[in-house]
């Protein structure tokens, strides 16, 4: 890792003066809106179109065998873990200053010390991440122990690959994280390495903007 | 940093490889061009066989030389390989070779990426073509309508290989448009403002944002569809209630972004073919640049353009056919442009010219029966006949073919370093351009006359039979002048004539430096005052109406920090615009290189062993299926933090 910043044959100089990293990765989320612009889009059209049950926000009775199913989505719940992916946002921007400032005098206190532990906001960043995909993992259990898989109807399909999707988005950033994390604990993270936690951390809080859409569209507006 | 005086001495590059491991392994893009180059022409004449089958079966009525089933795979086939397979990699080709010599760079943002890229395109190229052989080749038509391509219509596993590989080469083009963004974004020589820039890069540039945002789009349409066929979701299942035509919206939203990502690159090969043998400057270069840009923007407009015989109603219908007829002007624009570039020029009728003429003029008859149809009424009648197939056709080959070989020819001599002859090249321009015509201008009559798209055969009295006859006939004489071709391109890489630096006189960077380019390409990297740098020094009175201007040099100075001293003098790595003949090797001059590794293509391999264990699966040999993930995805994730964990160049 030591040397894998040189990432372009001629050293130093880009045409922006912005790192050719930062500039791809911009590009990458760029390319990223229109994946989950088009996933989300499925959501909606879909929505109500299914000609069977169980449905995200009303009861249905299966009129074949009597069973009744109640709504789907529980908004209580999935509203914890969207509060514990938005603080992941926080730590992670906690982690980029720290490395960004690293070498720079410590502030005096328990607090400063804390601050500037990039080791401390990484792991906490892959905490409350893993935290989230706990929360999707028993989230989808618990619905197909209520009866909805991804075969059951339009809503199944269509809300299971969104919000698998975001949930392998959320798996790949707590991988990325936790190498930058392993790194960090094996070497220490420099600011020369910043740029590194810096397309990382704009991965992160993309995943993050994008669970709002996905929260607000999915679960709140009924 | 901005005053660091001293040049930082280098170890560079350890053992380089030779023979076959050179090219497994290269970084370097014009060896990865040259690949791209190589297995598009060989895709080429797959696709181009496949054509040729086809028109022998449609000679004549009620002909039984293939089966309905192989035709299908055939016409399938032959779509999606000369749209995936052979113009895109064609374009890549130009896009991995031409950009960093054209912007001054010494390679690509990311050249390990860059490799990455090549191999993920070969393998699904193998991956979609392979089965053919098996008589398992995709057969849904290259645009692949749910529900017939669904589980229930098509049961085999010929769709899942379609699915699947264009998947795989979605991955290749995708991380390819992010490398080359870059590269054109921050790669640019000091003073190559964006309104210098050669107008291949422009093209190109444009031609990277539509694969950004276009791409993610049919990846999405694609794994609806993969995991429809595999997992059993019911997003294009009619009976659950789906939407028949989300496939086609989702589709079209991708597939027409892509006609410009097949056209822009040939549209931007003629704007550097033009101006070299009128001897003129492109007339009207912003507006050329700024149309490219319109087209782009509209061409994510005008989707539904490809589905007016669905029945999406009077409001849609108008919206798309209005976006349909504006995106004409930009394209005309451009087409004039091209006429008065030539208007007044000292023109050289060399080969490459001949071909970006042609382009000039069969586009315009392609684009001219693209307006006709961008009326939904006068579509209607013209809508899955072979007046369709005469119009894209023209679009396609009369366009980006035709201008993919003007780029062949113009830039041979870079490339190898010896021209192709001339008197061949203009035997396989006149043979192609008549074979052209022959095939695809009677279909126009065919199509008007009722003939529908992919039939297998037809019955005879219904006045399809001459047509037919002559577009076989045409499709058959392009056999011999592709073979020309191909000689002549083999033949000229040992035998050209040699070339020289700039054997046409051009006027952009890349006619600055030696041919074939040495690795490192630029020795000391140019300053840029204008548009056609080469012709500041070698023609002058061309340039008189050109913008001149040292903007950029002192902030790129600054910028560079290393290249400034405490004096102000700058170092020896960038230099005011000049010609290179001088060859040294990279060592000699201090130039860093990447290293060569061959961890790209064990990714790109892991992601081939993940793809095929889908139909794998599909067999019912689950357990198999899913030991061919495990290692597909253990080579994926190892390699590929193998590859990240490795520095590109050597400690300096």
């Amino acid at each position: 890792m030591a040397h894998a910043e040189t990432q372009t044959a001629s050293h130093h100089f880009t045409t922006t003066g912005l790192d050719n990293r930062k500039v791809a990765i911009w590009m990458f989320i760029g390319s990223e809106c229109m994946l989950f612009a088009s996933l989300i889009s499925t959501y909606l059209i879909y929505k109500g179109k299914s000609v069977v049950g169980p449905f995200p926000h009303e009861a249905w009775t299966n009129p074949a065998t009597g069973q009744a199913f109640p709504p789907i989505l529980d908004i209580p719940v999935t509203s914890v873990s969207t509060f514990v992916l938005l603080m992941s946002s926080l730590a992670m921007v906690l982690a980029l200053a720290a490395v960004e400032n690293r070498g720079k005098p410590v502030p005096p206190g328990l607090s400063g010390k804390i601050l500037s532990s990039s080791k401390l906001w990484l792991f906490m960043t892959c905490l409350m991440g893993a935290t989230f995909l706990g929360f999707q993992a028993y989230e989808f259990t618990s619905f197909v122990h209520e009866g909805l898989t991804i075969r059951t109807n339009l809503f199944g399909s269509s809300f299971f690959t969104l919000t698998g999707f975001h949930g392998a988005h959320v798996t790949a950033g707590v991988i990325w994280l936790g190498t930058l994390l392993a790194i960090d604990m094996k070497r220490g993270l420099q600011p020369k390495d910043a740029v590194w936690v810096d397309i990382a951390a704009l991965y992160w809080h993309f995943v993050d903007v994008v669970w709002i859409a996905i929260f607000t569209l999915v679960y709140l507006i009924q | 940093m901005a005053t660091v005086a001293a040049s930082p001495t280098y170890t560079t590059a350890g053992a380089r490889r030779t023979g076959i491991m050179d090219w497994l392994t290269t970084v370097d893009h014009k060896k990865i061009g040259t690949l791209y180059l190589h297995t598009a022409l060989f895709f080429f004449v797959v696709g181009g066989v496949e054509a040729i089958i086809m028109r022998w079966q449609l000679m004549r009525p009620n002909s039984t030389a293939v089966s309905a089933e192989v035709f299908n795979q055939l016409f399938t086939m032959h779509g999606t390989t000369m749209v995936f397979l052979v113009i895109m990699p064609l374009s890549a080709a130009f896009f991995n070779f031409l950009i960093p010599l054209q912007i001054g760079a010494r390679d690509v943002a990311f050249p390990r990426l860059n490799a990455f890229s090549y191999w993920v395109y070969l393998f699904g190229g193998l991956f979609i073509t392979i089965p053919i052989l098996f008589n398992a080749a995709p057969d849904g038509g290259w645009f692949a309508y749910t529900p017939l391509t669904g589980k229930a219509y098509s049961p085999g596993q010929n769709m899942n290989f379609w699915v699947l590989g264009i998947q795989i080469l979605g991955i290749s083009s995708l991380a390819a448009a992010f490398n080359f963004a870059t590269t054109i974004i921050n790669m640019r020589a000091p003073g190559m403002n964006l309104m210098r820039m050669p107008m291949f890069t422009w093209m190109s540039f444009v031609v990277q944002w539509l694969i950004i945002l276009a791409f993610p789009v049919i990846t999405i349409a694609l794994f609806f569809m993969q995991f429809d066929r595999f997992f059993g979701t019911n997003f294009y299942v009619s009976a659950a209630g789906a939407d028949p035509l989300l496939w086609q919206h989702l589709f079209w939203i991708f597939g027409h972004p892509e006609v410009y990502i097949l056209i822009l690159p040939a549209f931007g090969l003629v704007s550097e073919v033009l101006p070299t043998y009128s001897r003129k400057p492109l007339f009207g270069y912003p507006v050329v640049a700024y149309s490219g840009i319109l087209i782009g923007f509209l061409g994510f407009g005008v989707w539904a353009h490809h589905m007016f015989s669905v029945g999406m109603g009077p409001i849609a219908d108008t919206v798309f056919g209005v976006t349909t007829m504006l995106i004409a002007i930009p394209t005309g624009v451009k087409i004039f442009n091209w006429i008065f570039t030539m208007w007044g020029g000292a023109i050289r009728f060399t080969t490459a010219m001949k071909f970006a003429i042609a382009l000039i003029a069969m586009f315009t008859i392609g684009g001219i029966s693209g307006i006709s149809h961008a009326s939904p009424p006068s579509d209607l009648q013209q809508t899955d006949t072979y007046y369709i197939v005469a119009h894209f056709h023209y679009v396609l080959y009369g366009g980006a073919i035709m201008g993919i070989f003007a780029g062949i020819y113009h830039y041979f001599p870079k490339w190898y370093g010896r021209k192709m002859d001339e008197r061949l090249g203009s035997i396989h321009f006149w043979l192609n351009f008549i074979a052209f015509n022959l095939t695809f201008f009677p279909m126009h009559y065919a199509g008007m006359l009722g003939m529908p798209r992919r039939i297998y055969t037809y019955d005879a009295g219904q006045g399809w039979e001459t047509f037919n006859f002559l577009s076989s006939w045409g499709a058959f004489l392009m056999a011999p002048a592709f073979l020309i071709f191909i000689w002549n391109f083999f033949r000229s890489k040992t035998r050209g004539e040699v070339a020289g630096d700039n054997p046409w006189d051009a006027a952009t960077l890349e006619w600055s430096i030696p041919s074939p380019p040495p690795e490192y390409n630029f020795a000391q990297i140019p300053m840029v005052t204008s548009r056609y740098p080469l012709w500041d020094l070698t023609h002058p009175e061309r340039m008189k109406d050109i913008p001149h201007s040292m903007d950029g040099w002192d902030e790129a100075k600054l910028r560079t920090g290393e290249h400034v001293t405490a004096t102000g003098v700058h170092e020896p790595d960038v230099a005011p615009m000049h010609i290179e003949s001088e060859r040294k090797s990279a060592k000699e001059l201090g130039i860093p290189m990447p290293n060569p590794t061959i961890k790209p293509l064990w990714v790109a391999a892991g992601i081939l062993v993940l793809f095929s264990s889908l139909p794998v699966m599909y067999a019912g040999k689950t357990l198999a299926a899913f030991a061919m993930m495990a290692v597909g995805a253990v080579m994926f994730v190892g390699f590929l933090y193998a590859w990240l964990t490795t520095p590109m160049e050597d400690a300096h």
